[in-house]
């Protein structure tokens, strides 16, 4: 069946902020489907209320929308756009549910619109527990006994039934938010309560546990002639108990006979079938590993974070394809865009093996729990490629960022046996280093199957490596063949150095002298049964080169940013893919590194060459030996890339743009204060250390509060503002937790208002597109502030200031290409915080509401172009009619333990935007896109440090004025009681009842500010003030300046009359 | 030990050896199932071959004796990139490679499989030679390998004598040219009382016993070798028995009926095959295994019309004999290994019978 030619105009509504459980997949899915249905010549109307996505841009939709996704939101723009068909099934849960929303309320039947893709019907079939429970039944398809509840009452009498443990799930959430394995019945009522107080519909299921059975997903297509294929399967090396994000993951299955593989195949195909779904779906199974039994654990009607997995690791395009069947068509008349001979109506066959790595975000959240359950954690993901398993792995794990580089990682050396077998029992991100230890000292691999339930055949490939370790270590001479076989295993160089007592350029020459050199395969989803011209390549140690340099262009080789972490994001993907389209557009051949399956950029549409790979400096060589790049950008992939700088160099490879010298120049703290010097440039004074003493010494000079930071990384990690000198000790101390190549800054921390500066400049002349001003006074990390553009309370005079800095800084860096300047203003004067001479955070941002589209300019200006010869006039460019907020978007929910309080170290995981013509709405709009929606019950707990006890009162009194009733502790309802606002007084915590913690789990407080005293000496109450606030879904609010800017917007609610801005005619 | 596959144009690739050490010349052939490596190596169909699989790891959940499709591994040579060293899984009774040893067939690992795939591709399938010896003489082994036929295929593997599946359903003939034992397992599992036939058996036996239906094996070599059968499936055809047929039997059914096979290029060996229902225009997941197919236009449109199209080459992959009960597909629904999308047309045998009756 031909295309439905009814479809003539489609909504579709993107996921919205990045955050735990739904990250940049649903861009990438987004992005392609948009592009597919444009192909088919459909006008698209999208809705995001995420900036940094590559979807929001203007030519990939014809009409965006940078809104809230709200219900309301939605319906709106729909009365406005008129779309006759809305597309749900690409943008997460997110989309799901607000598609949900529309279906029950009537709205979609009375505007005659439909819901393409799949219907409502089958997307209420899959997520309704009890609905899905009922189909399953019906089709003679077993899930685990299970019972959906909505009160604990409810939920103990169904577990006296089965017994714990239990697993519980709450409906409508993301990344298993809320749910977990009780194993008794105090641990029940927890996890249950919180799971009914975050589910959209208070249910939760409540199931027999199957933890320890093998985890295994299929990714199924079906069209609407009921045609269904599976794109691929995946099994978790972690079984059943850690959520599949956070599990490592390898494609296709490893331990299943044909079987179990058939088995649940078509079981896959029965349950999409009966459910109707039109598109990509999902379905997880829990497989007995000492029997055939299984459960269906879980079922996704959409797309998915698997699916952008099963994607990249298949070279199968499932959202592309996912989009084509919503139109009508029918899988076998969808071309396969990588052979272009066969149809989508096929399954791909895999010659290689792929393994998922989740990325956690426990080096930003040292006090979380690290234990993984069925709550997902990790940010984002990495994936490699190779012809054997235990390679895979091992690119996988160096591909983290994590300073890993084998499986030789982590403190368990110095353990004594009977702690190692503790550690073993720790179900986390390390436990694969634990176990490789456990193999090192002679611990049987059933003994550590049994712990662990990892299937013996993954033990034992743990085994290999760390058998090929033990032969690399003890061996009297690197002969070729035990070289070529480490190799083959995907031992870096400097691993193998390690191993040896020797230098990792001594082992690179050993290799080229035994001619052991990576070749590269092509990934072609047929297993080289049609020939295929997809660039899309992986490397391996074991077998012919199938790639050929092409040297008919020039070249340019784009390197990405890895997997997404906090403090790097999708925004990194932003500009690597803008900078890929650009230099294609001038004619270069464009060739991209990188490793995260979530991203466009790893699409293989978008770059000439796609090399899936590390990225690090031995693999990218190997990249460059074989391809022979004119050039290298390294200023759009975020640290990530920038750490590659000085490899680059060395490989001969020129650096476009900003040169490697100048790039050090403004992290190095010596080069870079005689730059501001000579530039008459004030900045905070500081100073660099190694040491405790050096740096108690310089705190002493400057005075505390001092601001504590390695150099050379970004998202602040491991910044910290100390206040004392048991704060210096506690902070070097986890700094230097990692061997530092770089001194340790010490900085007086100047408390003014924080400005932000992305300029583009091409060696004479400096465009900055705008000024972003934070909310939040500095101190809190640049990432987690609320920003405003245009900037709201900055004179003309200290704009001029900044554009003149901006310039100066610009120019005696030599920046070529793109700079991040961070400013404070302080007593009306300008200082310098930091430079970033290279792409930030703030660019997709900046770029949409300002039009300007800074990473196109900056591409074009690294080759030789001038800004002048590109229309643009330099200099600071004529602010917007339009503000637009930025807002921090966290997911502390989905973290145990974690530290929610803000400081100079990034937390947030994502962001959103509003857009108006009046600065109150575009702040309300922003608030409302981080889902802070409020008032309730109007009731709100105020408990705030010394120095913010004066702007509390101003803050009480607008609040009392909104009607809100406000409880705070001891000094701070005294503080409001004087200056008359009827505070009313509650215990702390640590006091008897009834006291603050029952305050909150009332769960009638709607919102909590908490501003913590800096330092170590913070008190454990705010901790669980703020802890207890996050698990039970109250908001909270750490600094006073954000609660002024969101009464600011409470004041000036537009619900009613939100206007909707199509970013494209900005 | 060093392992050297020799093919006819003088490419060798050098791997290690596994399973028995053994010289042996083979047609060439790849597969590119990902799991089911022992349901290949038992299918009699793939007799004379060396099978190089595409997925590279092999031997991960080891040999499970139940899973076998036949008595015996039928290929002379396996060929792979990686044999797992550990095997793990909870039917697990042996490994591959004590296996292959077991079944005097030898193995060559360590081999870049992806390679030897492209150039089957690239020039269709050939001869090969697998040996641990290094001492060969190129040129002389070149002749060698080049001389080799697959020959006398369904004579080597079809059963020597009838045996019988009691049942209460249906009676069946099931004429065994290869048959591998999960088409016995389908009809077995439909109740039906199957009567397994040697190849070379007359069509007057097999109508002797009076069957409700008769199906029509798998199995090896070229169609056109099996002139005997040709002829007396002439005479089943004649009758108005409900005949279904797999693969070879496919291909004789054509044969008998006028039209023509061909060599494919390098066939169709895998758990991926689209193969369309040319009525409903529903598309099914098909495990296939055939080197020769039958030729598009070849078949007379008054005898039989197709019933199933390949989505990737539009090759004939089914047959609807008109005004007769006859169904005849080039793909595996009994899999085996692979996908059972269209296991539901052992149903449709049911139903031809039930119709007939």
């Amino acid at each position: 069946m031909p295309k439905n030619n009814n479809i003539k105009k489609v909504l579709v509504i993107g996921s919205g902020p990045i955050v735990i459980g739904q990250a940049a997949e649903f861009d990438y899915a987004g992005t392609q489907a948009c592009r597919s249905l444009k192909e088919e010549g459909i006008e698209v109307v999208l809705v995001n209320s995420n900036p940094a996505t590559i979807m929001t841009d203007k030519n990939i939709a014809d009409k965006v929308y940078i809104e809230p996704l709200t219900v309301e939101v939605v319906e709106k723009l729909i009365l406005k756009e008129k779309p006759d068909s809305v597309l749900p099934t690409l943008g997460g849960q997110n989309a799901l549910n607000i598609a949900m929303e529309l279906e029950e309320r009537g709205f979609l039947k009375e505007q005659r619109v439909r819901l393409i893709g799949t219907s409502a019907k089958t997307i209420k079939k899959a997520e309704d527990r009890q609905e899905f429970k009922d189909t399953m039944e019906k089709i003679g398809e077993p899930i685990a006994p299970s019972e959906v509840v909505n009160n604990v009452e409810a939920g103990l009498k169904f577990v006296e039934k089965i017994g714990y443990p239990v697993v519980l799930r709450p409906a409508y959430t993301l990344g298993g938010s809320g749910g977990g394995i009780a194993a008794n019945e105090e641990e029940f009522i927890t996890i249950l309560e919180n799971g009914l107080r975050l589910s959209r519909v208070n249910e939760v299921l409540v199931e027999r546990c199957i933890a320890g059975w093998k985890e295994i997903e299929y990714e199924v297509m079906r069209d609407a002639n009921g045609t269904c294929i599976t794109v691929c399967n995946m099994e978790n090396l972690d079984p059943v108990g850690v959520h599949t994000g956070d599990s490592i993951v390898v494609a296709p299955s490893q331990t299943l006979g044909d079987k179990e593989y058939q088995m649940l195949r078509t079981s896959a195909l029965k349950i999409i079938s009966e459910l109707n779904v039109e598109g990509g779906c999902n379905v997880q199974y829990a497989l007995n590993p000492d029997s055939f039994e299984y459960c269906v654990i879980e079922v996704n009607p959409r797309v998915s974070r698997s699916s952008a997995l099963a994607s990249k690791a298949t070279g199968y395009p499932i959202a592309k394809v996912t989009a084509k069947i919503a139109l009508g068509y029918h899988l076998d008349e969808i071309l396969n865009a990588v052979t272009g001979k066969t149809y989508a109506s096929f399954e791909p066959m895999l010659d290689y093996c792929v393994v998922k790595i989740p990325r956690l975000p426990f080096d930003k959240f040292i006090q979380a729990q690290r234990t993984l359950t069925t709550q997902m954690k990790a940010t984002g993901e990495v994936m490699s490629i190779c012809t054997n398993f235990e390679g895979a792995l091992m690119k996988a794990l160096r591909s983290l960022e994590q300073n890993v580089d084998s499986l030789d990682h982590g403190p368990y050396k110095t353990f004594t046996d009977e702690d190692l077998k503790k550690e073993l029992e720790k179900v986390d991100d390390l436990r694969i280093y634990v176990i490789a230890e456990c193999i090192r000292r002679g611990m049987s691999l059933e003994k550590i199957n049994e712990v662990t339930k990892i299937d013996l055949w993954f033990l034992d490939k743990i085994a290999i490596l760390v058998e090929m370790e033990q032969k690399l270590r003890s061996a009297d001479e690197l002969s070729k063949e035990m070289l070529s076989e480490a190799k083959r295993l995907e031992f870096p160089d400097g691993v193998i150095a390690r191993f040896r007592g020797t230098t990792e350029r001594e082992i690179h020459a050993l290799r080229k002298e035994y001619g052991i050199t990576a070749s590269y395969k092509i990934v072609d989803t047929c297993a080289a049964e049609f020939a295929a011209q997809t660039p899309y390549y992986y490397s391996c140690f074991d077998g012919e080169n199938e790639v050929q340099a092409d040297e008919s262009k020039k070249k340019v080789m784009v390197l990405g940013s890895g997997p997404i972490r906090i403090g790097q994001g999708i925004e990194f993907d932003y500009c690597s893919v803008h900078s890929v389209w650009a230099l294609k557009d001038m004619g270069y051949e464009t060739i991209i590194v990188n490793n995260n399956p979530e991203t466009v950029s790893t699409d293989f549409d978008i770059a000439d060459k796609l090399y899936f790979e590390p990225l690090t400096a031995e693999d990218v060589e190997s990249i460059v030996d074989l391809e022979r790049p004119d050039g290298a950008v390294v200023q759009f992939g975020g640290q990530t890339a920038i750490k590659l700088t000085e490899a680059l160099r060395k490989m001969g490879v020129p650096i476009l743009g900003t040169s490697a010298e100048n790039v050090d120049a403004a992290e190095d703290r010596e080069l870079f204060d005689e730059i501001l010097e000579e530039c008459c440039i004030p900045r905070a004074k500081g100073t660099t250390v190694f040491t405790v003493e050096e740096a108690l010494e310089a705190a002493h000079d400057l005075g505390y509060p001092v601001l504590v930071r390695p150099s050379y990384v970004l998202g602040g990690q491991g910044m910290q503002i100390a206040v004392s000198d048991e704060d210096i000790v506690q902070y070097l101390g986890i700094i230097n937790r990692q061997h530092q190549e770089h001194p340790i800054l010490v900085d007086k921390y100047l408390m003014g208002k924080e400005i932000e500066v992305d300029a583009v400049c091409d060696g004479t002349d400096v465009l900055i597109p705008g000024i972003m001003e934070h909310i939040e006074r500095a101190g809190i990390h640049s990432g987690d502030s609320i920003s405003v553009y245009p900037s709201l309370n900055i004179s003309k005079k200290l704009k001029r200031v900044i554009e003149d800095y901006t310039r100066k800084l610009a120019k005696s860096l030599h920046v070529i290409g793109l700079i991040n300047i961070q400013f404070i203003i302080y007593q009306d004067e300008v200082y310098v915080i930091e430079v970033n001479p290279r792409s930030s955070r703030t660019v997709p941002y900046i770029s949409k509401v300002t039009g300007i589209p800074i990473v196109d300019l900056a591409s074009q200006v690294i080759v030789g172009a001038k800004i002048r010869d590109l229309g643009y006039e330099p200099g600071l460019q004529k602010e917007s009619e339009y503000f637009a907020v930025k807002m921090p978007v966290f997911s502390f929910e989905k973290l145990r333990g974690a530290e929610i309080s803000l400081g100079p170290e990034m937390k947030s995981t994502g962001e959103c935007l509003g857009i108006s013509k009046d600065y109150n709405e575009a702040l309300y709009k922003a608030f409302l896109g981080n889902g802070v929606d409020l008032p309730k019950h109007k009731k709100m707990i105020m408990t705030v440090k010394d120095s913010d006890k004066l702007d509390a009162i101003e803050v009480g009194k607008r609040f009392t004025a909104l009607g809100y009733t406000i409880y705070s502790t001891k000094n701070t309802c005294r503080v409001l009681n004087d200056h008359g606002i009827p505070a009313k007084y509650i215990n702390k915590i640590e006091e008897e009842s009834p006291n603050l913690l029952d305050l909150i789990l009332s769960h009638e407080i709607d919102l909590i500010i908490d501003t913590p005293s800096q330092g170590v000496g913070k008190s454990k109450d705010g901790f669980l003030i703020r802890r207890n606030a996050i698990e039970t879904g109250v908001t909270c609010l750490t600094s006073i300046d954000t609660a002024n800017a969101l009464l600011t917007s409470l004041e000036t609610s537009h619900k009613e009359k939100l206007t909707l801005i199509d970013i494209a005619t900005i | 030990m060093k392992a050297f596959l020799i093919l006819e144009d003088g490419q060798i690739f050098e791997g290690q050896s596994f399973g028995a050490v053994k010289e042996t010349v083979c047609e060439v052939v790849f597969n590119t199932s990902m799991t089911g490596y022992l349901e290949v190596l038992t299918d009699p169909s793939y007799q004379g071959q060396g099978i190089v699989m595409t997925y590279p790891l092999i031997g991960n959940y080891g040999i499970c004796y139940e899973d076998m499709e036949s008595d015996r591994v039928w290929p002379s040579a396996f060929i792979v990139r990686e044999v797992s060293r550990f095997s793990s899984n909870f039917r697990r009774e042996g490994d591959l490679d004590a296996f292959l040893k077991d079944q005097n067939v030898p193995g060559i690992c360590g081999i870049d499989t992806r390679a030897l795939t492209k150039i089957l591709r690239e020039k269709g399938t050939m001869n090969g030679m697998l040996t641990t010896d290094e001492n060969f003489d190129i040129e002389e082994v070149k002749t060698q390998i080049k001389a080799y036929r697959v020959k006398d295929a369904v004579k080597t593997v079809t059963c020597k004598e009838m045996r019988h599946y009691e049942g209460s359903g249906y009676k069946v003939a099931l004429l065994d040219l290869g048959t591998k034992k999960n088409i016995e397992q389908c009809l077995v599992d439909r109740g039906c009382d199957v009567t397994v036939y040697p190849a070379y058996t007359t069509a007057e036996t097999i109508l002797n016993a009076n069957p409700d239906g008769i199906m029509l094996s798998n199995g090896p070599g070229d169609p056109k070798e099996c002139v005997e059968v040709i002829e007396e499936l002439k005479k089943l055809y004649n009758t108005d028995i409900p005949i279904f047929a797999i693969c070879l039997g496919h291909q004789l059914m054509a044969l008998a009926n006028g039209a023509d096979t061909e060599k494919m290029k390098y066939g169709h060996r895998g758990g991926n095959h689209p193969v369309k229902d040319v009525k409903t225009g529903k598309v099914y997941i098909s495990s296939q295994n055939h080197g020769y197919v039958v030729k598009e236009g070849s078949i007379d449109r008054d005898i039989a019309e197709v019933a199933f199209l390949n989505v990737n080459d539009q090759t004939v992959e089914g047959l609807h004999y008109l005004n007769k009960n006859i169904l005849t597909v080039q793909f595996h629904p009994e899999a085996c290994p692979g996908p059972v999308d269209s296991n539901f047309l052992f149903d449709e045998f049911m139903n031809m019978m039930e119709v007939s009756k």
